[in-house]
């Protein structure tokens, strides 16, 4: 694990800890916002088509889970509203960076070229509108993995900007990401020194559930531990994880507590079959404490210290885990998103120490 | 004299000799071949020609080989030249005698039950519900059978239930994970209203035949199908829930057969959550997710996971309840639990013979 000390001895500014939120919500109002940003053909075809409504079903915004019930506007997409964003996760939840993680339709189209021309379009409105507006946000870029190398060269493009902290996938595709198909992405991200974000949210090319479909959008969100163990199996067996050494993946709004059971039943099979893939040289609860990091909220853990702690170990350790709001996804409700029962020495990690460690971007540029 | 009564005669007969439930033995025919000759002629010549059309690339294989012959093994193949699980007397000496099994439960697998062609899935499972009584229970009474259902075709799983509820060797409905929707779907539940009508739960056995094994594709190793067997399970403890099958049918039991066990507190937990803030999507839900779990479900053991500390497993049993955790072998294959090793944790007395023996006493059909 990287030592962070010398790196940051004291975080931030004004000699206090640099404080980040590693997962908020931007919400794009509508694709007019984003049509400054493609050419004519593009803009042509939104508006002749009158496509819009681009919000990926993975959170329909009038969903009781996709914007808490006092964040919500009359009117407005979730999280659209800048100032609302820079007030509640700043000044109220008291950070003092916030990383944006813009999910949007492009995330899922099934056209590539419209995949690729709305994140480009939505990494382009959150440099212009956001980041260049409120300079305590970053953003990850978002990419089109229906076309990897369209993806790779829209990393390539963004990278330039050092407000650009990290790369964000969906974690249901059209393959899983382990796949050679993606190391185009995987190449740019090392290049670059940036993390990729997994983040909760699906293409929906396949039944959510490996016995078909539910009934409801309750089991689908309930699902979302499947896709990322799928997510990180498949990474791990596919020998993608020990081709990129350089990335570390952040699993984002994916829930914490599945983590040790799937960490142990991954390592019990793989000590009994891993012959199949002798490229894991080590049990995937191994590979997991080193090469993954996980996202707060939704913190699925019963509030209480000794559980958190023991939560913490079984997870391999304090600099798993990554402070997060989610805004404005209704996770929790009050003004702290720290659980009450949080051990001190992990909110300091969580908040600063084990951000610095693998942003390293936000290490350079302030 | 009842199942439940012969089982406690056996054990106060032996004084002082431990013995256990098991649920999960994998009874085997001696080969492919001589299980498809107790199929009907129409569909032993259908097979012949066809083969098992199931859902995977090949003809006559799992898109997933597995990694060891049989999935089994290596020293359960007997010298008769039949398949692990196919001989009652390497089943008695490596398991049964050596065990102290006073009742295990039979779980068939495949045999062409996962097929897509309903009428193909009808024809196998019930030739492996007689197949069953003929070759395994006749000859070892400490066996019991499944009443395997072709469960995507609901009328003809009742008639199935309904051919056999009468007779007391067999304990359970047996379904498998892999399906074409999740078990709360409307389709399933004739079947339920007909097992609880003779008071017989229902187990869920991982395998089976589908789509994608996760919601983001298709892998690419057995290391990741391995994984994906948790997922139906878990796919399926939710959709019971939350689809309201729990609370149609309140007296349902159901078993979940080699799915793991470990992660059952935190998708409760993660559902209860969930429940909190989305219930008006499901208003036939009308008690935490959590309540059902505990008051309805059973999970088996085997395979077990492992965590580095192993006491930790002990708050985990703890969550899921000492009552709804039933000891399984997995015998014959490859990850098989042995009784004596499977626990890595301390229990104590009452808490081992909970899960060993007394839980499945209450929970399999045996009066």
């Amino acid at each position: 694990m990287p030592e962070l000390s010398e790196a940051r001895p004291d975080g931030g500014s004004n000699g206090t800890a640099l404080k980040i939120d590693c997962d908020v919500h931007p919400g794009v109002p509508t694709v007019e916002a984003l049509m400054p940003y493609m050419d004519d053909y593009w803009v042509d075809e939104f508006r002749n088509r009158q496509i819009d409504g681009l919000e990926i079903a993975t959170y329909p915004p009038n969903a009781p889970l996709s914007c808490r019930p006092d964040w919500r506007r009359d009117g407005e997409r979730p999280g659209a509203d800048r100032d609302q964003l820079s007030d509640v996760v700043l000044d109220t939840f008291g950070s003092d960076i916030a990383i944006c993680n813009p999910v949007y339709g492009g995330l899922v189209a099934l056209s590539e070229q419209m995949a690729a021309v709305l994140c480009r379009a939505t990494n382009c409105w959150i440099a212009e509108q956001w980041l260049d507006r409120d300079p305590r946000l970053r953003s990850s870029i978002v990419v089109p993995a229906q076309n990897p190398i369209l993806a790779a060269e829209e990393i390539e493009r963004c990278a330039a900007d050092a407000r650009f902290v990290q790369i964000m996938l969906l974690v249901a595709n059209e393959l899983l990401l382990g796949r050679q198909y993606y190391w185009p992405i995987y190449e740019a991200a090392q290049k670059h020194g940036l993390p990729i974000c997994i983040h909760a949210g699906s293409m929906y090319r396949y039944p959510t559930t490996p016995s078909g479909w539910p009934s409801h959008y309750l089991q689908d969100y309930a699902a979302t531990p499947q896709l990322f163990t799928a997510q990180m199996q498949n990474l791990m067996s596919e020998g993608a994880l020990a081709r990129f050494p350089g990335i570390t993946f952040v699993l984002a709004e994916s829930g914490i507590s599945w983590l040790p059971p799937y960490m142990w039943r991954a390592s019990r099979t793989w000590k009994g079959v891993r012959g199949e893939v002798p490229w894991i040289k080590r049990a995937p609860s191994a590979e997991v404490r080193d090469r993954f990091r996980v996202t707060l909220q939704p913190f699925d853990v019963t509030d209480d210290h000794d559980r958190i702690e023991k939560l913490v170990e079984q997870i391999g350790g304090e600099h798993m885990l990554l402070f997060s709001s989610d805004f404005p996804h209704w996770q929790f409700d009050g003004d702290d998103p720290v659980p009450s029962a949080m051990p001190e020495h992990l909110v300091r990690k969580m908040r600063t120490d084990n951000p610095l460690s693998i942003y390293t971007r936000l290490r350079e540029d302030k | 004299m009842s199942v439940r009564e012969t089982i406690l005669q056996t054990v106060e007969g032996s004084p002082g000799r431990e013995f256990i439930i098991d649920s999960d033995i994998h009874p085997e025919p001696y080969s492919p071949q001589s299980f498809r000759e107790r199929l009907p002629a129409r569909w032993r010549e259908h097979c012949e020609t066809y083969g098992d059309p199931q859902r995977g690339p090949y003809a006559a294989l799992t898109g997933y080989p597995r990694y060891i012959p049989r999935t089994s093994r290596r020293d359960a193949w007997p010298s008769n030249g039949g398949l692990p699980g196919s001989d009652l007397e390497l089943m008695r000496e490596q398991h049964l005698d050596r065990h102290g099994v006073a009742l295990g439960v039979l779980e068939p697998l495949g045999q062409g039950s996962w097929t897509r062609n309903l009428e193909l899935m009808g024809a196998v499972c019930s030739a492996l519900n007689e197949w069953q009584l003929e070759d395994f229970v006749a000859h070892e009474p400490r066996l019991k059978a499944s009443i395997v259902v072709p469960m995507e075709d609901a009328p003809a799983a009742v008639a199935e239930i309904r051919k056999h509820a009468d007779n007391r060797d067999f304990v359970q409905v047996q379904m498998n994970s892999l399906s074409e929707e999740p078990f709360g779907r409307r389709k399933y539940w004739p079947i339920y209203e007909e097992a609880v009508s003779h008071g017989l739960p229902v187990g869920i056995h991982v395998g089976g035949s589908t789509g994608a094994r996760t919601g983001g594709g298709w892998p690419s190793y057995y290391n990741e199908e391995h994984y994906s067997l948790v997922n139906s399970t878990q796919a399926h403890l939710t959709s019971l829930v939350l689809e309201g099958v729990f609370e149609h049918f309140p007296a349902l039991k159901v078993i979940l057969i080699e799915g793991g066990i470990a992660w059952t507190p935190a998708l409760s937990t993660r559902l209860d959550r969930l429940w909190s803030r989305l219930g008006s999507e499901v208003p036939h839900c009308r008690k935490p997710p959590s309540e059902y779990v505990k008051a309805n479900v059973f999970f088996s053991t085997q395979p077990m996971e492992e965590p580095e500390n192993p006491e930790d497993l002990l708050q985990i049993f703890a969550d899921i309840g000492w009552n709804n955790i039933l000891y399984a072998s997995d015998y014959p294959h490859w990850d098989y639990d042995d009784p004596e090793y499977a626990f890595k944790a301390p229990l104590s007395v009452e808490q081992k013979r909970k899960i060993m023996f007394d839980n499945a006493l209450s929970v399999y059909r045996l009066d």
